[in-house]
């Protein structure tokens, strides 16, 4: 029943936006209806933790003769994909408020339908509708990116455009492939896609299929040449709804298809897998480290960081396993902490080149705070959210190979290099002279913020909450491996 | 019993919250008192801890043992495997409670003066508090891994108190590097916490280091590169304590690090956080003596170059907080060097006591030196040495305490410093005589470079100062009579009956064949200093002009930085970083993007078969339809 209030409300407000033509109006529907929202999967994490460990399932008959239902079910990981998505939204449409964008009904409408797609993602148990959903955000991601854009928003949308679609269509003939594989009657029913008998080829052939398709949106090296220029392109409220959540559909897919479904071709293959995502943590953080522009410099330790992830969920141990979930949490929340921060920046220097700013710490001393919170929170500080995922990751990488561990572990490093770096130019020294607003953070640009930074320090000092409601649903996932 | 420990450690938490958060409500001074008296709490619980547990619940029979004080779970990885947050007593923790609480009073009580109207004095004091929390917290850790988390804690507040004056572009330069140089160090601490925690299966030190235990009887591990699993794990935990303590390679952060406001310098960089890493090896020392005996020697060495090392840079520096800087590199050179040639057991681990002595006589006239400095400092308006000279009169109470600093160093009889060097000596006498001749040389290098500080600062030549250089305020002077009392007498305290290997007291005695020459020695860099320094003289140049480029070289501190910047700049950012990034438009988009041209060149070749012709367009579709029906029946039968 949840399950269908959240994937409806989110699509109700975003029709009603759409017929808005006040622009009053329009931020308060948006407004209200993400943080509805954000009450309703609250409520949901209550009942979850309270009363069952259950699945809540939602089934409606679709396509009978197929036997494709629209069907829906929910997990700890779901659960806490739903929750940072219902959590993030709200406070992305409330650091876009602080811009007055054009055409302000499509943009929240297109908003309000994106995180439509993204809880049907990570609810839906069903092949198709979990395409079909995956699909069904990247249109609103396209959009918001090409008309709310920079400069050169159309090219690079596009090449976006392209690069994903081409991994979702590799994506839907494995499905389509799977189908025909489980057991009469076919059906795109997720349990019986694990039943799914394959061939030992005919796995590696789905495993890459898959791999091809999650390894675009996540971005693992080499597919990752769209992203940098998506998200320093986008407009800040896109980079978010980019980087804080659509690229864990990628990581959430990993873990929820191709894991259970390809555990021989893995065992085969997930060597290379491995091997990518590795070079992709410093190969990215190499990349970074040369950055000028604060946007992009963050694009690129995104890759580095998604890159750990992906290396922790290769690794198939439970402890990589559940620092992966955590650490999709986390790098969401301090991703989206980081824009925010860069464009209160942008907005007060009219820049994002590193080389431009500077000494803004005189001038706006609680910017600085927050900013450097978010900071320890994603260079993994220990008592900061960033930590456990991290630790926890490369315990697990660490069972799996020494050597990519101790590798894999350099990020420690780099990230510390490159966002010192960032923030020592940015924030210290001289305080630059022409600031278009002058003075602190104001407390309309904090309010965001201040929730972002109650998760860092929430996740980093207690994590064993989300660490027991990602623990079950992982031991299920590594189970159906074996 | 001991359960209120934890408040010793949460109260500066608290304080740093508080005064984070709202200090700024009331007048910068509020918040410079109430973390001093927040630390005079902690202090007074600490004193109270090491009378309870030294002289009334420690011991039981002949031995201290280990009291677990508090303990929480905080994250549980396995059944087996968790991490747990706790307060482990023992006499080294103990011990450390009392140094880090008392110098860190002491600093408080400093720096309500010697910060007084400087921007950001609350900013100041909040972090001085998380500061002691994550010293603290270190100190009582229970396990290996509650080390590391409060190890990188330590890492960041000192990173956030070099870069104190945030708009000096050298301090945020210097912060950076010590939290990058450290950070790398760190990198190998985690490795080896990893390492150690597969092969023993636990991350708590109770069972790690008991030498009956299983953690050392299971025996080393297997074999890689000629050296046991253990042996790997213990060098690279030491790693992360040659980063934190500075020892050689790892030490460019630490000079650099006296951008830092001085009081900062004296507690951060003299008496506690720099000394972790020989706390760290202490900790785990009866590892490192049973199962990897090869990292033992590792310790010994890096700890004995380092020493000599930095105290020959130490001889040809001007900025008085730097030679200070290179001389507690040195000295804590000594206390792993004392560590390293240690054994186990009663008498035979008498270099791991005098290491842990060593370390707590140096926090008091380290720091004392340092906040010394800082009063010579506010006088003076200027770090070098060449802007001073002839203070004696202005300065009183500085001169006489900076003097007994200095003769504490020294190593000169009866003060704190003799009997805590003598013990080192004496471990490394018993080692072999090549190590004794190595601790004498240090020894006299140490009074020379002190003793040259000291001539050039009091007396040498009168400078013609801008305005009279007078003495500061009571609450700085009396910070410095209190450590000078410290400098004076800790060192009457029978050590050995209190913190020993295994927790055994034994009866440690002066060796006169150890002590004379080491008094000798000192005095004789004492007098050599003073015979160059205490009245203008050309001696040390011409010295200095004599050494050649030996001299050239340690002045500019053996090129250390610059093979460092060489390596990060010129290496990693123009021919690593640079090279990437041309990769990866050109060879990674590029090919990306040639696929796609690929794609559109098919594509327009193939856009001759719209050609508005329906015949045409009918085959197409039929031809498809069966091609497609096929592969469906295809694997409809597979």
């Amino acid at each position: 029943m949840i399950t269908g209030i959240l994937i409806l409300l989110p699509l109700a407000f975003s029709l009603l936006i759409f017929s808005l033509r006040d622009e009053r109006q329009i931020r308060m529907a948006a407004l209200t209806g993400s943080v509805a929202e954000f009450l309703v999967s609250a409520y949901g994490l209550f009942l979850y933790s309270t009363q069952c460990h259950c699945n809540w399932l939602l089934d409606i008959g679709w396509i009978p003769s197929l036997h494709i239902n629209l069907s829906f079910g929910i997990d700890g990981i779901s659960l806490l994909m739903v929750l940072l998505t219902t959590f993030l939204t709200p406070l992305i449409i409330l650091s876009s408020l602080e811009h007055s964008y054009r055409k302000p009904s499509a943009f929240y409408g297109l908003i309000m339908l994106m995180e439509m797609a993204f809880i049907g993602v990570f609810t839906a148990s069903d092949g198709l509708v979990f395409y079909i959903f995956w699909e069904l955000a990247l249109i609103p991601a396209y959009f918001i990116c090409a008309v709310w854009g920079g400069n050169d928003r159309i090219r690079i949308t596009f090449k976006f455009f392209i690069y994903t679609f081409t991994g979702s269509l590799f994506m839907l003939v494995a499905l389509i492939w799977l189908y025909f594989r489980t057991p009469q009657p076919h059906t795109f029913e997720i349990i019986y896609l694990y039943a799914a008998h394959l061939t030992p080829a005919e796995q590696t052939w789905i495993f890459l299929a898959f791999f091809l398709a999650f390894a675009i949106k996540i971005p693992i090296f080499p597919f990752h040449t769209w992203q940098p220029d998506t998200y320093t392109e986008s407009p800040a409220g896109g980079t978010m709804l980019l980087a804080g959540i659509m690229l864990k559909m990628g990581t959430y897919g990993l873990i929820r298809f191709l894991l259970p479904i390809c555990p021989v071709a893995l065992k085969e293959w997930g060597w290379l897998a491995m091997i990518l995502a590795v070079t992709g943590i410093i190969y990215a953080s190499v990349i970074a480290i040369r950055q000028s522009d604060m946007k992009r410099l963050v694009a690129w330790s995104s890759i580095a960081h998604v890159g750990l992830i992906a290396a922790g969920i290769f690794a198939l141990t439970p402890k990589a396993l559940e620092g992966a979930v955590i650490q999709m949490v986390s790098h969401g929340i301090n991703i989206t902490g980081l824009f925010i921060i860069i464009s209160i920046i942008e907005k007060r220097t009219g820049t994002r080149e590193i080389s431009r700013i500077s000494g803004l710490a005189a001038k706006a001393p609680w910017l600085a705070v927050l900013f450097m919170i978010v900071l320890l929170g994603s260079i993994g500080l220990p008592l900061t959210n960033g930590f456990v995922g991290e630790f926890l990751l490369l315990l697990g990488i660490f069972e799996y190979n020494y050597w990519i561990a101790a590798v894999a572990g350099l990020t420690i490093i780099f990230s510390a290099v490159y966002m010192l770096w960032m923030y020592q130019r940015t924030m210290l020294g001289n305080p630059m002279e022409d600031l278009e607003i002058s003075g602190d953070i104001s407390m309309k640009e904090a309010i965001p913020l201040i929730p972002l930074v109650v998760m860092i320090f929430w996740i980093g000092i207690f994590p064993g909450f989300f660490l027991n409601l990602a623990e079950p649903a992982v031991r299920t996932i590594l189970n159906l491996m074996h | 019993m001991f359960t209120y420990t934890v408040w010793i450690v949460l109260i500066p938490f608290f304080l740093f919250i508080l005064i984070g958060f709202f200090g700024h409500k009331f007048k910068p001074l509020v918040s410079g008192v109430v973390g001093t008296s927040g630390l005079f709490a902690s202090m007074a619980l600490s004193y109270y801890t090491a009378y309870q547990y030294f002289f009334v619940v420690g011991k039981t029979g002949d031995v201290f043992g280990k009291i677990i004080g508090y303990n929480t779970v905080w994250l549980k990885l396995t059944e087996k495997l968790h991490i747990d947050l706790g307060v482990l007593l023992d006499p080294i923790s103990v011990m450390m409670l009392i140094v880090i609480t008392t110098v860190s009073f002491m600093v408080h009580l400093y720096s309500i003066g010697y910060m007084q109207g400087e921007k950001g004095y609350m900013r100041f004091f909040s972090m001085l508090s998380l500061f002691s929390f994550s010293m603290l917290g270190l100190v009582v850790a229970t396990n290996i891994f509650q080390m590391y988390i409060f190890w990188e804690l330590v890492g960041v507040s000192s990173y956030l108190l070099i870069g104190f004056y945030y708009t000096r572009d050298t301090a945020v330069a210097a912060s950076k590097k010590a939290f990058i140089v450290t950070r790398f160090a760190d990198l190998g601490f985690l490795i080896g916490i990893l390492l150690l925690s597969f092969n023993t299966g636990t991350f708590d030190f109770l069972t790690l280091t008991d030498p009956n235990g299983v953690a050392i009887t299971q025996g080393s591990g297997i074999m890689f590169l000629g050296l046991s699993t253990m042996t790997w794990s213990m060098i690279f935990i030491f790693m992360g304590g040659a980063g934190k303590s500075a020892m050689f390679p790892l030490h460019i952060w630490l000079p650099d690090a006296m951008e830092g406001p001085t009081p900062v310098s004296a507690l951060i960089h003299a008496a506690t956080m720099v000394v972790a890493g020989v706390y760290l090896v202490a900790r785990m020392f009866p590892i490192f003596h049973f199962s990897a005996p090869v990292a033992l020697d590792v310790v010994m060495c890096v700890g004995a170059f380092s020493s000599i090392f930095a105290a020959v840079i130490a001889c040809t520096q001007y900025d008085i907080k730097r030679v200070l800087a290179y001389s507690t590199m040195s000295q804590i050179g000594l206390m792993m060097f004392a560590l390293g040639v240690s054994g186990y057991g009663a008498e035979e681990g008498l270099g791991f006591m005098a290491s842990m002595f060593h370390l707590f006589t140096h926090a008091f006239f380290k720091a004392l030196l340092f906040l010394a400095a800082g009063a010579i400092i506010h006088a003076v308006h200027s770090n070098y040495m060449n802007d001073m000279g002839g203070l004696r009169k202005h300065l009183p109470i500085t001169h006489i305490t900076f003097l007994i600093a200095c003769l504490s160093i020294a190593g000169i009889p009866p003060l704190a410093g003799f009997f805590s060097k003598d013990e080192i000596l004496a471990a490394g006498h018993e080692k072999s005589m090549m190590l004794f001749i190595l601790g004498l040389i240090i020894s006299a290098l140490t009074a020379f470079y002190m003793f040259r500080l000291y001539f050039s600062i009091f007396w040498g030549k009168q400078q013609q100062y801008h305005h009279t250089p007078h003495e500061a305020p009571k609450v700085m002077t009396i910070p410095l009579i209190l450590l000078a009392l410290g400098a004076v007498f800790a060192g009457f305290i029978p050590f050995s009956s209190f913190v020993t290997s295994d927790g055994k007291p034994f009866a440690s005695h002066i060796d006169f064949a150890v002590a004379i020459p080491a008094v000798l020695v000192g005095v004789l860099g004492a007098l050599t200093a003073m015979m160059f320094y205490m009245k203008e003289t050309n001696i040390p140049e011409t010295i200095s002009r004599s050494l050649g480029g030996f001299y050239r070289a340690a002045f500019r501190k053996f090129y250390i930085d610059e093979i460092y910047l060489f390596i990060t700049k010129k290496i990693l950012f123009n021919y690593v970083s640079r090279p990437v990034a041309w990769f990866d438009r050109h060879i990674v988009d590029g090919s990306m993007n040639g696929i796609s041209y690929v794609t559109n060149e098919v594509s327009t070749r193939i856009k001759g078969m719209q050609s508005g012709q329906l015949q045409q367009y009918a085959w197409i579709f039929v031809s498809g339809a069966i091609g497609l029906a096929l592969a469906f029946i295809y694997l409809w039968t597979l």
